[in-house]
């Protein structure tokens, strides 16, 4: 296990510096360079442009730029924002970066969740109108124009059932005198769901341990469930910022809700037509001689085997959610990285926009990493290997 | 000469004279057809049998359907504007109508597209108008109207524009972009995918590596960075988006069935007899990894349309109209919450462009069935 992660981390390395080169290059494809954007005003003097070029390194050789270029990003420092001047981008970027993981955490996960259980169980009872709704439901979700799906949604619900508010992540209205900081109350808000998303899965590791039995396991989960849960809400209702935190939570639903029905729709279709393949399996037929109950076959035989391809199509689907992601902040004004990369294309803030390349590189790195701890722990073959 | 009979050299003596009875019969079993000709009756053989699978499909058929409807609404734009549309009112970016609209002047507007207010008449009018009258004011956007000198079966934009031929005129473009994608990633991802295979060893390690890295990249995030380096328009997005499509995924899966080709008899026949290695990739190969990559054209299409609509829905892209941009406009022009009281402006587009990823991804299926007997109903 260890061998075969430090192989993938060597290999993700590998691929993020290939990946930092094609962002550099794009950057050198671009017409002129970045101290035209610096000195646009034809009064300022020609010796002053080449004295910043000469303090900005670009007078330099090609091949020592792209170095420092390699150097300068693992250092952390990603240049200085155009559009928020005296920023550097960094500090740009950790502002905006918890709102997009947890937008795109949640939506992932969910739609995963979901999109899993669903299919599994439209494969399972094969052939009915269940089953065509849902097909024609999940192809529609996933061949829909996702842009104007948000529209929609968001005119919907947002609008005329109002039943979330229109987009941004806070209201003003609610927040004004506030003692709390936005920014700090969402970074709690993260944590103690990371502490509950941590209690259920340790804890539901040692029920499946200790359980004698398929029913008490069940009702161990069911228990392990509603503690973690609850003690979530039971934080947040004793906490004195909880209107403020509940503002936060809704302006959050309807673009995690919208994001995750496209993922769900394609995560369903995928389990399905996986689960149909494994139920042909010799195995299934064994089991089923063996006389155990349905469900025993559905969720231990066929479902953990048909669970394989879906986690492969997750990693494929990785830079699709991020594509999502840009349109769903769009559309509902999020403050995220996508609306950050679209800003910053607007007004031609090179630096912001590059850096926000190359950290959705290290985003889908890193899922693909997730993804791939999880493929080998769920299909020892690889683990072996 | 007629099929199915011996081939005789082709001298001016055998052209002049009557058949012999040989000739008529037939010299014994050996039929010489020439060799396209059995390759064209086997390829009409196994199209007449996929066709057959592929018909028992039914979302397969209604994608088909679909894909014909848009096909005949690309063709119908020029000949429409050529013969019953005026070029001034109804050309796609030029044109300009704006329709005069009847309103009822009212103390409070309960409905927008037929109501206004008494002050904004004053200003807007005359400020000798009073409540209950009713006038007649050109607007724009229009909702559609069916009758009148010049009809808007579906209304005009913010800008006079008739809706349904910026509709009719980008399903062309959408057409066009669909099949450069798709012709690319073909062309690409058949290549990689037998030369890996064949080859082997390090070449096939190199290009796997780079196609796990193509599989990885961000596309729209990268595409919206390059679209602020460069002018993106049409082709290029086309040729872009096949280029990472066909070097990613397809490459992978083509080359996992070049694999289990490249072990079969007639390869190594080919190369006892001769043939060498490009010789063998290019007409031993790709012919048979061929039927696979059709499939993957259908999703590459689907893909590449909602590419192409996103870009041009955050207005990136270089072109002159496409489905994307009239919700670009409708969007920039402040209508993204009007919902249903503008239906014209936002609606049309957006299911135009998800009916038609749709199609694409039903016939993909489809043919998803054909080659993967496992899915098929039982």
């Amino acid at each position: 296990m260890t061998r075969f992660l430090a192989r993938r981390l060597v290999q993700m390395a590998v691929l993020f510096v290939v990946f930092l080169t094609i962002v550099w290059l794009l950057l050198q494809a671009m017409p002129g360079d970045i101290t035209n954007t610096m000195v646009g005003n034809p009064d300022i003097p020609p010796e002053v442009r080449m004295d910043i070029r000469e303090r900005l390194g670009l007078d330099r050789p090609l091949w020592q730029q792209y170095l420092t270029y390699l150097v300068n990003f693992f250092r952390g420092e990603w240049g200085v924002s155009f559009s928020r001047y005296p920023q550097p981008v960094s500090n740009v970027i950790w502002a905006a970066l918890p709102r997009t993981l947890v937008l795109f955490l949640t939506a992932t996960l969910l739609a995963f969740w979901m999109g899993f259980k669903s299919g599994k169980l439209i494969a399972w009872g094969r052939g009915g109108t269940t089953e065509q709704t849902f097909i024609v439901g999940g192809v529609f979700l996933q061949t829909v124009f996702y842009p104007w799906f948000a529209i929609v949604m968001m005119w919907l619900f947002g609008f005329y059932l109002g039943w979330f508010p229109i987009g941004r992540f806070i209201t003003a209205q609610v927040w004004q005198g506030s003692p709390f900081n936005a920014n700090d109350m969402f970074e709690e808000l993260i944590v103690t769901a990371f502490v509950a998303a941590l209690v259920y899965t340790i804890g539901r590791q040692v029920v499946r341990r200790l359980a004698t039995s398929v029913v008490w396991e069940g009702r161990f989960r069911s228990l392990l469930a509603l503690v973690s849960v609850g003690g979530l809400v039971l934080y947040w209702y004793l906490h004195p910022g909880r209107t403020y935190a509940a503002d936060i939570v809704h302006h959050l639903m309807l673009p995690v809700i919208t994001l995750g029905l496209v993922t769900f729709g394609a995560t369903m279709l995928l389990t399905r037509s996986a689960m149909l393949e494994t139920l042909e399996d010799d195995y299934i037929l064994t089991a089923r001689a063996k006389g155990l109950p349905d469900k025993a076959i559905r969720d231990r035989h066929a479902a953990r085997n048909a669970m394989l391809p879906v986690t492969t199509s997750l990693v494929l689907s990785l830079a699709f959610v991020i594509g999502g992601g840009i349109v769903t902040e769009f559309v509902f004004s999020w403050p995220g990285m996508g609306s950050l990369l679209l800003e910053a294309i607007r007004v031609s803030d090179i630096p912001l926009a590059a850096a926000i390349l190359a950290m959705t590189g290290v985003l889908a790195l890193f899922g693909h990493l997730v993804a791939d701890i999880l493929y080998s722990v769920l299909d020892p073959r690889i683990r072996i290997t | 000469m007629s099929v199915g009979q011996p081939v005789k050299p082709e001298t001016d003596e055998t052209l002049h004279t009557s058949p012999s009875i040989d000739e008529l019969v037939g010299t014994g079993p050996v039929v010489a057809t020439p060799l396209w000709r059995v390759r064209l009756r086997l390829m009409r053989r196994s199209l007449g049998q996929n066709w057959a699978l592929f018909r028992e499909n039914k979302m397969g058929m209604v994608g088909l359907v679909l894909i014909a409807m848009f096909a005949l609404m690309a063709i119908s734009h020029p000949i429409l504007m050529a013969t019953v549309w005026d070029p001034a009112i109804y050309h796609p970016l030029r044109g300009h109508h704006a329709v005069v609209q009847e309103f009822t002047i009212v103390e409070e507007v309960t409905d927008e597209t037929t109501q206004i207010e008494l002050n904004e008449a004053r200003i807007r009018l005359n400020p000798f108008v009073d409540v209950g009258e009713v006038v007649r004011i050109p607007t724009q956007p229009a909702p559609p109207t069916l009758t009148g000198e010049y009809p808007h079966l579906l209304g005009t934009d913010n800008q006079g524009r008739d809706i349904l031929s910026q509709l009719l005129f980008s399903t062309r473009a959408a057409f066009f972009l669909g099949v450069v994608a798709a012709l690319t990633s073909v062309v690409i991802a058949t290549t990689v995918g037998s030369v890996a295979a064949y080859f082997g060893g390090w070449i096939d390690g190199g290009l796997m590596r780079f196609a796990d890295l193509i599989l990885l990249m961000p596309i729209l995030p990268l595409l919206i960075v390059m679209s602020a380096a460069m002018e993106i328009n049409m082709v290029m997005l086309g040729v872009i988006i096949g280029i990472l499509n066909g070097f990613g995924g397809v490459a992978i899966v083509l080359k996992s069935q070049a694999l289990s080709i490249k072990v079969k008899a007639f390869i190594d026949a080919a190369k006892v007899a001769g043939g060498g290695d490009w010789h063998v990739i290019f007409r031993h190969i790709v012919p048979n990894v061929l039927p696979l990559t059709f499939l993957y054209m259908m999703f590459g299409i689907t893909e590449a349309i909602a590419i192409e609509a996103t870009l041009s829905f955050f207005g990136l892209l270089n072109v002159e109209m496409s489905w994307g941009l009239m919700i670009h406009f409708a969007q920039a022009n402040g209508y993204l919450l009007s919902g249903t009281t503008y239906w014209w402006l936002l609606f049309p587009a957006g299911l135009a462009v998800t009916f038609m990823a749709f199609a694409f991804f039903l016939v993909g299926r489809g043919m998803d069935e054909v080659v993967n007997p496992r899915l098929r109903a039982r």
